[in-house]
């Protein structure tokens, strides 16, 4: 039955083709039925999208597989990761119907373009060559370039869209000389093949790595590659702005620690120096710029910018510890930061979309339990014990101690200090101030949501074992 | 012989307490605030109750942990462990005992009392958890954990000032904390294990004692709290109600000093050793510089958060004194403290509660109208002087002759913050209590009812107690603190000795 020559097998990506033909399906519904199908077309996307999962799961063999002659990878890393992606994408189309019944105009394509740029996430996680990171990276950001501005009537939506397009193009270039120049010196584009070559930093891979890094801290929103982040989480529609903080956010990172790790593992000291730069500088930023925000969302941009530099901490550690506390802290940052996002998606008052952090005075007293729940989610994301939070921090910052990056380790957990305080001053509105008036009734599937985030977040740190045990097997599959 | 882990019930109970409270009192009308009150109120003093049967199991010739609980945690190096020796058990047996005390001067509190309680109880849990964990990581979460309840419980029952208070405790513990847990993750590495039990027999190098005891020391110096990095110990104890104030004092301070007891002695003696000086040197401002800063004080809580900070460096001199009568007196005197200056803000909240300030000029001639009150109050101010007869006595003389074998002009100088303590007692004292009652606001005072009585009176008989009959505090602490000793000497002599052989 086998048409297909070695090592061209097409069962290890089966699941991504599934998906692929799945929204392509999906996208004739849409065109035939009109837009009325839009809750059908969500529907059926977020059933595809569990379909993949559990392919992903259960069909798929055990350990590492490889296809189109090496270029793409299925690994233990990747089964992680792919499945973290894919429930960030459900997650966000499970908080959309909301946000789709209420516009004038319907749009089934959202479910599509999701579903379009879900698949090129895990053609991204993996990769195993330049070409498919590049073609994994291009469909996951230009699908993503559209849904920034789907809220084509508004100018802070179409303005996010077109700065996010501009500046993504801009960082696909960079990324695109880096790669040809890491190319020409290696001769190769296959990651173990530049393994091989470049044994010995010379001044070419070096520059081809920075390019290839500066676009891939474009993806993380890192520092100094930041600057579309505030400005594309607060013009985006909301469920839009939890999805960009969520599932691209991981694959783009789970590329970056892969690349670093299987292309270049023999010029280390030379990427770590600027993984530990971005990373310092995350932070700094991150806590800094966090202070000033009224909106909540733009202070969600910077916290999740803050947040990236803390994940990298990780992967300036460069060893199996420092990956399986990556892997960590992408999973719990992702369930907090979903948490938060959809509580702001929730929260309105008389119809109107609550966005400036001063809407939320007094939340404690005119929602008790939501409020609750977001000061946990808040307090998770600054990094308090016994909240998950804590303990994505916990791992990546041991992991840094035992690879002596003393430095790297103070200045970081300084500015969780720092970052804590932001955090603070949005329980202090809701807890402390007045009240600022009723709020509208909460959507169930929303409600649904944020409970789950903050009970996640809640009682990670009773059994946390299983979820380590996997993080800790993903990272090994690596090595 | 141990048939059920009576110290995880200890530490969780509470929060059981908690959840029934949230279960069963919802709605903001008055019977689920009553049901909040009276729930809270039995979950306590059952913990109480079921902590008294570790006293009574506790064996007092054992040097070692007992009660000892396992459990797989993160890994199996990072593992779920409880226990307690002679030092936590008289800080796990003071925290369930103050509770309740709180929970009775609380009753008054309207404002989101299920919400209020929730938070004590939480904070309690939190609390036993800290002076019983036997895993490093597990103590960090315990510790820090406890900040979320109390932020709130400053910022939302708080003063006027209640916001800038609860942010500076917060960010200040956060900061000196964050340091001790990289030094937490760098001991992992150091011995493979955050087992403290362990952790106390594997030799620390010398260079990671020197960083992990400063580290440690941040986290501590800020707890608990020591001179210069007191100063949100006034703000937050100035802004938080009174039931706050009273935990805040009474226990959440003395968990940098056993911190210290736990950690910095045990695991890096050189350190402790190479740093004592700097120790006594803070802790002899704290003591003459913070007692000279509580006579210039016009609010009550603030002189006695001031005079707090004074007798924590009494502790902080004892321990580093590193001998038998110093370590046991600041063991002692941890618990003395807590009694007394517990009791100390439950009389400025007795009063407050009628007056509604704090200024100590709003006051005088208070003994006209509360002949009780002034008995209760005077009781304590002295116990807070540290007269013989009262348990301050005993903690104060203890630190200092074990001090004076260390280090004679800490030891002065210490004794010349006794004579400053005095001072500002007896002058807050007089101010408040005796004079003319001339202010016309005073003139319909009435004296302490019987709820007061009952926060107050426990506290007053232990305190006397303790004072006359301190013999079941040290002796319950004293094999414990023989073998810290003891181990402290060793590594000492055996660095010494060895130098000299070179």
């Amino acid at each position: 039955m086998n048409f297909t020559p070695a090592g061209y097998s097409l069962l290890p990506v089966l699941p991504e083709i599934v998906l692929a033909v799945g929204a392509m399906v999906l996208l004739m519904v849409g065109a035939f039925r009109g837009q009325r199908s839009t809750p059908l077309v969500v529907t059926l996307a977020i059933a595809l999208l569990i379909l993949t999962g559990v392919l992903q799961c259960h069909y798929l063999p055990a350990g590492k597989l490889s296809t189109f002659g090496g270029s793409f990878v299925v690994d233990g890393y990747a089964r992680f990761l792919k499945i973290l992606v894919l429930l960030g994408s459900a997650a966000t189309l499970l908080i959309s119907y909301g946000f789709l019944s209420e516009r004038p105009r319907r749009i089934f394509e959202y479910a599509i373009l999701i579903l379009v740029s879900t698949v090129g996430m895990m053609l991204l996680i993996s990769a195993g060559d330049l070409v498919m990171l590049y073609l994994g990276l291009e469909l996951m950001s230009l699908s993503l370039y559209v849904v920034a501005a789907c809220n084509r009537d508004d100018v802070k939506s179409t303005e996010a869209g077109l700065k996010y397009f501009v500046l993504g193009a801009l960082a696909s270039g960079m990324m695109l000389y880096g790669m040809s120049l890491i190319y020409g010196f290696t001769g190769t584009v296959s990651f173990a093949g530049i393994a091989t070559a470049a044994k010995t930093g010379s001044v070419g891979v070096a520059f081809g790595l920075v390019f290839l890094l500066a676009g891939l801290c474009f993806k993380v929103s890192a520092v100094p590659f930041h600057m579309w982040t505030p400005d594309v989480y607060e013009g985006a529609p909301t469920p839009i702005t939890a999805f960009f903080s969520s599932s691209p956010k991981v694959a783009a990172f789970a590329i970056f620690v892969r690349i670093v790790l299987t292309a270049f593992p023999n010029v280390a000291h030379e990427w770590q120096q600027i993984v530990v730069f971005i990373s310092i500088a995350s932070m700094a930023l991150g806590s800094f710029g966090a202070i000033g925000q009224r909106n909540f969302k733009r202070m969600m941009a910077y916290s999740s910018i803050g947040h990236m530099g803390f994940a990298l901490v990780g992967l300036a550690a460069g060893t199996t510890e420092g990956v399986q506390g990556v892997i960590l802290y992408l999973v719990i940052y992702t369930v907090m930061t979903f948490g938060v996002f959809t509580l702001i998606l929730a929260m309105k008052r008389n119809g109107r979309a609550m966005e400036e952090i001063s809407d939320f005075a007094g939340l404690s007293r005119s929602n008790p339990v939501l409020a609750f729940l977001c000061a946990m989610l808040l307090f998770s994301l600054a990094g308090i014990p016994p909240l998950a939070g804590f303990f994505a921090k916990f791992y990546v910052f041991t992991a840094a101690i035992k690879a002596g990056m003393i430095t790297l380790s103070v200045i970081g957990v300084l500015c969780s200090v720092v970052g804590a305080f932001y955090y603070l001053n949005v329980i202090k509105v809701m807890y402390f101030d007045e009240q600022a008036g009723a709020t509208d009734a909460v959507r169930v599937e929303l409600g649904t949501v944020v409970v789950i985030s903050a009970l996640f977040n809640m009682l990670f740190f009773i059994y946390p074992g299983p979820l380590v045990g996997a993080a800790t097997a993903a990272a090994k599959s690596l090595f | 012989m141990m048939t059920w882990p009576i110290l995880s019930v200890v530490t969780f109970l509470p929060a059981v307490g908690a959840l029934l409270i949230w279960l069963m009192a919802r709605g903001g009308d008055e019977a689920a605030a009553r049901n909040a009150r009276w729930i809270a109120l039995w979950t306590t003093l059952i913990n109480f109750a079921i902590s008294l049967i570790l006293v009574a199991r506790f064996d007092p010739t054992q040097a070692g942990f007992q009660f000892v609980e396992e459990g797989r945690w993160l890994t199996s190096t990072i593992a779920y462990k409880m226990g307690i020796d002679g030092i936590s058990l008289p800080l796990v047996i003071l925290t369930t005992a103050i509770l309740p005390l709180c929970i009775i001067a609380s009753w008054k509190v309207t404002n989101r009392v299920p919400a209020y309680m929730i938070a004590f109880l939480i904070l309690e849990a939190l609390m036993v958890g800290t002076f019983s964990s036997l895993d490093l990581l597990l103590f960090y979460v315990f510790f820090e954990g406890g900040l979320i309840p109390m932020f709130l419980i400053i910022g939302v029952w708080g003063g006027p000032r209640r916001v800038y208070a609860t942010f500076k405790f917060f960010l200040y513990t956060l900061l000196g904390s964050v340091l001790m847990l990289l030094a937490i993750m760098a001991l992992y590495w150091n011995a493979g294990t955050t087992d403290i039990p362990t952790l106390m027999t594997t030799p620390v190098p010398r260079n990671l004692q020197t960083w992990a005891w400063l580290a440690f020391f941040a986290s501590f110096a800020v707890k608990m709290p020591m001179w210069p990095v007191h100063t949100w110990l006034p703000d937050a104890h100035v802004e938080a109600p009174t039931a706050g104030s009273v935990i805040l004092a009474a226990i959440l301070l003395k968990m940098g000093g056993y911190g210290f007891l736990r950690f910095s002695l045990p695991m890096f003696p050189l350190a402790s050793h190479d740093f004592a000086p700097l120790v006594f040197a803070l802790s002899a401002i704290a003591i003459i510089y913070t007692s000279l800063v509580a006579l210039m004080q016009e609010d009550m809580k603030k002189l006695i958060a001031y005079s707090s900070v004074a007798h924590m460096g009494f502790v902080t001199m004892g321990i580093f004194a590193g001998t038998m009568q110093g370590v046991a007196g600041g063991v002692f005197q941890m618990v003395s403290h807590g009694l007394v200056s517990g009791a100390l803000f439950l009389c400025v909240g007795v009063v407050y509660d009628r007056m509604h300030t704090r200024e100590i000029a709003a006051y005088g001639g208070v003994v006209n109208r509360m002949p009780l009150y002034a008995f209760v109050f005077l009781t304590f101010t002295m116990a807070n002087v540290g007269l013989p007869g009262t348990s301050g006595f005993v903690g104060e003389f203890l630190t200092l002759i074990g001090t004076f074998k260390v280090s004679i002009p800490t030891a002065f100088f210490a004794t010349v913050g006794v004579i400053l303590s005095a001072a500002y007692a007896l002058w807050l004292y007089r101010k408040i209590v005796f004079g003319a009652l001339v202010k016309p606001s005073l003139a319909s005072i009435k004296d302490l009812t019987f709820r007061e009585v009952m926060t107050l009176g426990p506290l007053l008989v232990l305190t006397i107690l303790f004072g006359f009959y301190p013999k079941p505090v040290l002796d319950y602490s004293a094999a414990s603190v023989q073998q810290l000793v003891t181990n402290y000497s060793h590594a000492i002599t055996a660095v010494k000795a060895a130098a000299l052989m070179h």
